[in-house]
């Protein structure tokens, strides 16, 4: 199935595909694809132009700094899994990028594409949103730094303006004390609650058979002190719009100790946190995804304080 | 929208004009005749069209021949070396690793750069591995048994590929 016919422009450095796009009206960037050009072939996506920037290797790579990764927009899915030092600073970012798709589409796919292209059950979406994530875009003026709350504008639409071009996601290192760095792979999978001290993650998601796309996808960060919960961040994808941080469930979980019974208790509160905008489709209505939510939301808290059952 | 392409395919250079929206795997099956490369389900979930770019295994029904600008890309066809079946292609054929072959060219590929990440596989980092693509035959039992024998024939050295 060909995707409508299309004006091609390669791009040769982010300045000019900025300038390309500035002077080529419904334009479309092109990355790995893996999100546009499926929704061209449906022909639900029919760009005038695609501006290819799949061969900027200036957008590409991975970076770690005090405290947070870099990762530039152009890195696949399969580069962040494979990445040591994504393991080592966020464990929860390795493992997510390792989950999505098939491996074809982790060496396509790229982490800027799919943010960009904002569906609202991206694992990214809900990740680097459970991360308290960044996104960073340049545009004729110059660039900027868009706080992942203020990225998604609704469902497949995003802050970034028509003559903007996302270039590196910025993501929070998970914060770990007590078995010193390097040792504590952060997932808990091992542990009891009472040994976790910082932060661990965990994501859990319902996914298409066929595709592998998240349905729902519920994400966790615990910080944790001797089996009690300090603080706790919980993200949801699939169910409005755009990805949700879940305050009520976080702050039901904060000051908790960390046994199955609270997880539960505070994933049952994550209703308060949706409104009444759920979505729903042919395979899950939403009334179905507002039942299967605070199920993933607590399999990801189970999972993250190694109290799950494999 | 004529485009001009250059790239290797199976170690042969081509230089082509496509039109901007060919996919790769039409342009590999229509304009080169490389027809081992099939198209499933056209929608990149079923992986009949795997094809190596670069090293990485790609679904060239989602990849425009204009995306494969410079690369190298290896086919199905492309795998024996001077008449020698590649090892995985020949662990296929001991193992009978296929039933209908629709699925086959693109578990071959897959399977290849499973077995370069990954030298010495599991029966389920196999299974994993092979997510991305579906034998409508649902003969997975000798695919993975081929992709596990391929393994042992690679670390052996009997393969020599």
């Amino acid at each position: 199935m060909y995707t409508p016919d299309f004006h091609y422009h390669k791009a040769g450095s982010v300045a000019e595909a900025i300038e390309m796009l500035g002077h080529h009206e419904d334009s479309r960037l092109l990355a790995g694809g893996h999100s546009l050009l499926p929704l061209m072939r449906l022909r639900l996506a029919r760009p005038a132009t695609l501006i290819d920037i799949g061969g900027l290797d200036e957008l590409r790579g991975i970076r770690v700094h005090e405290g947070h990764i870099h990762i530039g927009a152009l890195t696949t899915h399969g580069e962040i899994a494979r990445s040591h030092d994504v393991q080592h600073a966020n464990p929860l970012v390795a493992e997510v990028a390792g989950g999505i798709g098939d491996p074809q589409v982790r060496n396509r796919g790229t982490i800027g594409g799919n943010l960009a292209h904002a569906d609202p059950a991206s694992d990214w979406g809900t990740i680097i949103t459970v991360m308290d994530g960044s996104v960073e875009v340049q545009g004729p003026s110059g660039s900027r730094t868009i706080a992942i709350g203020d990225f998604f504008q609704g469902a497949f639409a995003t802050a970034v303006a028509d003559d903007e071009i996302v270039t590196g996601i910025r993501v929070p290192t998970l914060v770990r004390q007590g078995h010193g760095h390097g040792h504590d792979h952060g997932h808990g999978h091992d542990h009891g609650a009472e040994s976790i001290n910082g932060e661990v993650g965990e994501y859990a998601k319902m996914s298409h058979p066929a595709s592998f796309y998240p349905v729902i996808g519920g994400a966790v960060v615990i910080n944790a002190e001797g089996g009690r919960c300090v603080s706790a961040r919980v993200a949801v994808g699939g169910l409005v719009p755009t990805p949700r941080r879940a305050p009520s469930v976080e702050a039901a979980l904060a000051g908790q100790e960390l046994t199955a019974g609270n997880l539960e208790a505070a994933a049952n509160q994550l209703a308060n946190d949706l409104g009444d905008e759920i979505i729903g489709d042919i395979f899950a209505s939403a009334d179905y995804r507002r039942a299967i939510a605070p199920v993933e939301v607590k399999h990801a808290m189970l999972h993250a304080i190694g109290l799950a059952h494999h | 929208m004529k485009v001009p392409i250059k790239l290797t395919v199976n170690g042969r250079s081509h230089e082509s004009e496509v039109e901007a929206r060919t996919l790769l795997v039409h342009y590999l099956r229509d304009d080169l005749g490389l027809t081992g490369t099939k198209i499933g389900c056209d929608t990149s979930q079923c992986g009949a069209c795997v094809v190596r770019m670069n090293g990485s295994t790609v679904k060239s029904c989602t990849c425009l021949a204009v995306q494969a600008d410079g690369a190298e890309v290896t086919t199905i066809e492309g795998l024996a070396q001077d008449g020698n079946l590649h090892p995985v292609q020949e662990a296929f054929w001991d193992n009978h690793g296929l039933q209908c072959g629709y699925c086959t060219a693109g578990m071959i590929m897959t399977v290849a750069e499973l077995l370069e990440r990954n030298p010495n596989p599991s029966a389920e980092e196999v299974r994993a591995g092979l997510e991305g693509n579906i034998c409508r035959c649902t003969g997975y039992h000798n695919i993975v048994k081929a992709a596990l024998a391929a393994a042992e024939a690679i670390s052996s050295g009997a393969g020599g590929g």
